[in-house]
């Protein structure tokens, strides 16, 4: 592969992201449109921007590199990163919007007008982000790594530099444009080579083996095996083997695997006979590099049903908590922008999410080695070069590759925005442009230092795990802040801490602790939102019933300005400010 | 201070006199209008009419939100079962997880989004109906 094209072509968009962000400089001045782009973005733009913020590094390469691995089960992901939003809309986004608020602790503050809770969203907003932000991070050095060999943390250098001045130096305003750049250029980043790469499956012939359990090689391969991993046969296997297998060194000649597990070491070269099924890797390669055949069971294993409905309530009700894109809704002009936004959102996203299955289809079966070797999230990164070859396979490579980093920065600019405003307004004195500007470096330094000193962590499983406490700690907020009347200070402080308390304390143990293994304890521990969303809502419901007198003053007023269209409810505002 | 907009615009005369409001409009009005209900007036003020008012918006709304969130959750609750059960379940779940779901979320959206600007049309010329 030619690594030219591919570094140009990630130049391109860097220096693309920040002439864009410099053309909205020119016309960010004032404090508000730093914050909220002075509250003006309408819904074709601002859908494009959410969209473009919200395809992050999981959705660009994760999700193919999670099919390959997994199999179908794996496409719950898109789906529910896009029903998520269906959620937001239903519940949350004309009231958010109305409630005028800026960010979550906002929200928090106004509905319940208690500063402890205000303090502790603001705890969790910071968590989510940092958590969110690190695999964006590491997504962007593995990118330049398998692109160009480049050690592994420049890549993460180089977006928390460009976004950090591109925040620092234009805010709300002009991210909005940027992002919304970068929607489209994602999207035909991943089209254009789908496209080619379709028409040469079907110029081989159109094999359909993708959908077979599990993936298997479709022609004699040689395989290297970067670290030593340990790999599970379901059935006896004959490889030709250059090095260490099991302890006994090879060299060359065919070794007859009995059914089981066996250790490869480092270095390892192995050969297998077409139509082999692809062997599942456990070892420590497989936490390192593949990250993301962390929690879910190996390959051609059925995922416990159970793990999948933790998946499914952890992306449906976690995004309306996410920090960058709630935000988000905060620029639309009123409360029926904010709907129609998301619901072009829908559409944007929805559109886009039909690309990552064809990939992930087409890498099972045309670079199923890199479930071995490793480097799955690379995937997407490779299958032009592979399926295609020559001038056409490195074009499209790099646009491939100058898409991944559009999706690298536009995520992480947008929740650097979002953590920055949360970090201006509850950690500093005051809500000044230079606040925001120390908010934005500190918002991006924690992670930053977190993915270049804790080396790997798996792209989804962290993204995923962001979700989980996200659903468990802001969707029972924003779901009962805004419906529910009797909604008092301690109980939703209780419910945030227990709900997103003890996500947070699994998500830790999960990435902390080596990968689970099979058994109940710890798929609840990797699934987190499974047991903690309903214990999240119950206590929150159960605390504020037992605190009845705390319920405070307000909440008629405040919830009829949540729900009364602009035009009757504006006046209501307005005397209340004056109040 | 409510202003009345019967007072500008819906009060018939024969010459359009000026003129400036100083006291509280049931001077200008016969008895009869007395208990004339004033939605936006008893919403703002926070009585406990108002309140009714508010809270009979948020029952639609919220009845309209959780009407299109069982129609999701009948769609997409017996998936992963239906997967694991059907004869063919992978191709299957390629299928409908890959592309098939999509397009059930915008509607669903759409729908969503027109029946709750909808209720708001109607909140909104409800109370100004009344108003005058």
């Amino acid at each position: 592969m030619n690594e030219s094209y591919a570094v140009a072509a990630v130049a391109l968009v860097v220096v693309a992201t920040a002439l864009v962000g410099a053309f909205g400089l020119r016309v960010s001045r004032t404090t508000s449109d730093f914050y909220v782009a002075s509250r003006t973005v309408g819904p074709r733009l601002n859908a494009a921007a959410i969209s473009g913020e919200y395809l992050s590094a999981a959705s660009f390469l994760g999700i193919a590199g999670l099919v390959l691995v997994q199999g179908p089960d794996m496409l719950w992901y898109p789906v529910g990163y896009t029903a998520g939003y269906l959620l937001l809309l239903l519940f949350v986004a004309a009231p958010l919007r109305r409630s005028g608020a800026y960010t979550l602790p906002d929200f928090a503050e106004a509905r319940l007008g208690s500063p402890a809770v205000r303090k502790l969203a603001s705890g969790f907003v910071v968590g989510i982000g940092w958590l969110y932000l690190m695999p964006q991070l590491q997504g962007a050095g593995l990118t330049l790594k398998v692109l160009t060999g480049a050690p592994g943390s420049l890549g993460s250098v180089i977006v928390a530099v460009v976004v950090v001045a591109n925040v620092a130096a234009g805010g709300m305003r002009s991210i909005t444009f940027v992002q919304a750049f970068q929607y489209w250029l994602k999207l035909t980043a991943l089209l254009v080579p789908a496209l080619f790469l379709v028409l040469a499956w079907r110029g081989d012939g159109a094999p359909a083996r993708a959908f077979d359990e599990p993936a298997a090689f479709r022609e004699h391969r040689t395989v290297r095996v970067q670290d030593t991993v340990e790999i599970r046969l379901a059935e006896p296997l004959t490889v030709t083997v250059h090095g260490s297998v099991d302890g006994r060194p090879h060299d060359g000649e065919r070794v007859a695997l009995p059914a089981g597990p066996h250790t490869v070491e480092a270095g390892a070269r192995l050969g297998f006979p077409a139509g082999a099924e692809v062997p599942v890797a456990q070892g420590p390669g497989a936490d390192g590099d593949a990250a993301l055949s962390g929690s879910g069971g190996p390959t051609g294993q059925e995922r416990p049903l159970y793990a999948t409905y933790g998946l499914i309530i952890a992306t449906f009700l976690g995004t309306m908590g996410l920090p960058h894109v709630v935000v988000r809704f905060y620029t639309s002009p009123h409360g029926v922008a904010a709907r129609r936004t998301t619901v072009a959102v829908l559409g944007l996203i929805g559109a886009f999410y039909l690309l990552p299955p064809v990939y992930g289809a087409l890498a099972r079966m045309y670079a199923p080695e890199l479930v071995l070797t490793g480097n799955t999230d690379a995937a997407v990164l490779l299958l032009p070069d592979r399926m295609i070859g020559g001038v056409g396979g490195d074009l499209l490579g790099a646009l491939i590759a100058g898409g991944a980093f559009a999706a690298f920065l536009s995520t992480a600019s947008g929740l650097t925005v979002a953590l920055a405003g949360v970090i201006a307004q509850d950690a500093l004195p005051s809500r000044g442009i230079r606040h925001f500007r120390v908010g934005a470096v500190t918002a991006m330094a924690v992670p930053l230092a977190a993915s270049v000193l804790a080396g790997r962590l798996p792209i989804a499983d962290a993204v995923g795990l962001a979700f989980a406490v996200s659903a468990s700690s802001f969707c029972p907020l924003l779901i009962l802040g805004i419906w529910w009347r009797r909604l008092t200070p301690p109980g939703a402080a209780a419910g945030m801490l227990v709900g997103g308390g003890s996500a947070l304390a699994a998500v830790s143990v999960t990435l902390i602790g080596h990968h689970p293994t099979a058994g109940v304890p710890d798929a609840l521990l990797a699934w987190p939102a499974l047991w903690s969303v309903p214990l999240a809502f119950l206590t929150m419901v159960v605390v504020s019933l037992a605190t009845p007198g705390r319920i405070p003053p307000g909440t008629g007023a405040v919830l009829a300005r949540f729900h009364l269209p602009e035009e009757i409810g504006g006046a209501a505002v307005r005397k209340e400010d004056a109040a | 201070m409510p202003h009345d907009p019967a007072q500008t615009s819906g009060r018939p005369g024969p010459v359009p006199t000026r003129v400036v409001v100083t006291g509280p409009p049931r001077r200008h009005r016969g008895p009869a209008h007395r208990t004339a209900y004033r939605p936006r007036t008893e919403i703002h003020e926070q009585t406990t009419l108002g309140h009714t008012y508010v809270r009979s918006l948020m029952r639609t709304q919220l009845r309209s939100a959780l009407t299109v969130f069982a129609v999701l959750v009948a769609l997409v609750l017996p998936l992963p079962l239906l997967f694991a059960a059907a004869p063919h379940g992978h191709a299957l779940e390629w299928a409908v997880l890959g592309f098939c779901l999509y397009p059930p979320l915008v509607l669903l959206a759409r729908w969503h989004v027109r029946r709750a600007e909808r209720h708001e049309r109607d909140f909104v010329r409800l109370v100004e109906d009344q108003d005058r």
